[in-house]
């Protein structure tokens, strides 16, 4: 898609995600005392309220958890129809990431299929979208 | 002299008022507010004198005007009012949340009175947005906007949109059977005076319209509305000042699964539907009447479903076909057109509608018999509010 992704405004809890795509990285907070995800990142544990948290790179595999097949075009320069979808991470339980699944067409997406992340580029900031892992 | 527990007081709704509803007017969202505060007032048999509290959701949004225009204070001003209460916060439990908090403060006594409204003024808003600037997404996004927007997830129905999916896929819901929330609002609105929508909707007519984001297509989306909606709550000791007839609110009940809507695994109607039935002695088989949030048609069925009227994941069957949905039928939902029908009064429609009925004031549109238990609904992603309202 060709369209300009809303630009974010990056700040301490959010940076690291939005520019992990860069080394190639999936970052997702965690927390090193519980172990476990917070996302919306955050400087504070969600589950344990430890401020050791940082973000942690994950393996960028997950599940479709559910989809839609947007043909609303909301702003003048989208491409229509896409597919926003809820991913599963495979490896960050409880964690959900909004999203578009690329590279296939809108009719071949279906809830608990495989993806991968693939990250886009726009002026600096690192866009995880998924495609479909080949069977 | 004692000082032990005092005896709690009930909250009633004593009083309803409502704007003209319509797209793009002109008349100002503040005096939209007053034409619906005077109404309200009046209908109540009250003045203004009496009122002594003010509450509003979400108060106004300097960021989003068309979504929110009027803040407490300006009512406060206006008005003239000498207020011991007042509170307008989007921080709540959703649209239903402020009448919930105004009987809160009249049992407690903090009140007697109190004006609640909700203004929206999102078509003028569009028509006329050097006057109302449009919320910010594409430039300096942040806080839970940048979870979805960056997708092209602009829109509440494409959060809402992916729920739907999952009921088709895992449950079985047809777009067919989806169809009955707006063919039954339709059909209802025709039979309101105030609706924005003046005719019925065929199912060829809802099967044939674009899709907005699968499985919503054009009717399953509410409507950008100018109105502004009023309900009076009253203490219960401050009855013999009321002329109108009296509706408690019975119960309540408010939660948040999570902020972020993608993080949510279900619409928060699920915990608010099974709380509510914890404050009160009433069952799900005493309600004469449903006022579902409706703001995309999905919602009604996970508000059946969460409030127990039939099982997870059995929501539409429970409304296929519509009959047992319509003004005649078991559970006559959405009798005054719903969102998709009377037009976005963003939750504080469904109030004034339960009103309506177990007054037994719905003229073309009254249900028969006579109602005494309505539960009026709000909100539908990750934030919901439920009121149970009866007539003693």
């Amino acid at each position: 898609m060709a369209w300009q992704r809303s630009r974010i405004r990056l700040d301490n809890d959010n940076r690291a995600f939005w520019t992990g795509g860069a080394e190639g990285r999936l970052n997702i907070t965690r927390c090193a005392d519980c172990g476990q995800f917070t996302h919306p990142p955050r400087e504070i544990c969600r589950h344990c309220q430890s401020e050791n948290v940082a973000p942690h790179a994950v393996s960028g595999t997950g599940k479709i958890d559910t989809y839609t097949v947007n043909h609303q075009k909301w702003a003048p320069d989208m491409e229509v129809p896409f597919v926003i979808a809820r991913v599963r991470l495979d490896d960050a339980p409880g964690v959900f990431l909004t999203t578009n699944i690329v590279n296939c067409p809108v009719e071949e997406v279906d809830i608990d299929q495989p993806v991968r992340v693939t990250f886009e580029e726009q002026a600096g900031l690192w866009y995880p979208l998924f495609e479909k892992v080949p069977a | 002299m004692s000082h032990g527990p005092t005896v709690q007081r009930e909250a009633y709704i004593s009083g309803i008022g409502m704007s003209e509803v319509g797209v793009r007017l002109t008349r100002s969202p503040l005096k939209l507010t007053v034409d619906a505060i005077k109404e309200a007032v009046a209908d109540a048999g009250l003045t203004l004198d009496q009122i002594d509290g003010v509450s509003t959701y979400p108060g106004k949004m300097q960021i989003f005007l068309g979504f929110s225009p009027v803040g407490v204070d300006e009512v406060i001003e206006v008005m003239g009012l000498k207020t011991r209460w007042h509170t307008g916060a989007a921080e709540s439990t959703a649209q239903l949340g402020a009448i919930a908090d105004a009987a809160a403060a009249v049992r407690s006594g903090m009140a007697r009175h109190v004006i609640c409204f909700r203004t929206v003024y999102e078509a003028a808003a569009m028509a006329r947005p050097q006057e109302y600037p449009p919320m910010q997404r594409r430039e300096g996004v942040s806080g839970n906007s940048q979870w979805v927007s960056p997708f092209g997830a602009f829109s509440a129905a494409c959060w809402t949109a992916q729920f739907a999916m999952r009921h088709m896929k895992r449950y079985g819901m047809t777009r067919e059977q989806l169809a009955q929330v707006a063919i039954n609002d339709h059909r209802n609105a025709a039979l309101n005076p105030r609706a924005i929508v003046k005719k019925p909707l065929t199912m060829d007519e809802y099967m044939g319209a674009r899709l907005i984001t699968t499985p919503f297509c054009l009717y399953d989306c509410d409507r950008f509305t100018d109105c502004s909606t009023v309900v009076i709550v009253s203490a219960g000791d401050a009855l013999d000042e009321v002329t109108a007839t009296p509706i408690r609110i019975a119960a309540s009940a408010g939660s948040v699964e999570r902020y972020s809507w993608d993080q949510a695994e279900w619409a928060s109607a699920y915990p608010t539907g099974r709380d509510l039935w914890k404050n009160t002695d009433y069952t799900a088989r005493d309600v004469d009447t449903v006022q579902f949030y409706d703001g995309f048609a999905f919602q009604p069925i996970t508000w059946l479903e969460g409030l127990g009227f039939c099982e997870v994941g059995e929501g539409h069957k429970f409304i296929e076909g519509g009959t047992r949905i319509a003004l005649d039928g078991e559970l006559p939902m959405n009798t005054g057109g719903g969102q998709l029908g009377w037009g976005r009064l963003h939750g504080f429609g469904f109030a004034f509608e339960s009103v309506v009925q177990l007054r037994k004031q719905g003229g073309a549109r009254q249900i028969p018999g006579e109602p005494k238990v309505a539960v009026a609904t709000s909100g539908g992603g990750p934030m919901a509010a439920a009121l149970l309202l009866a007539r003693d």
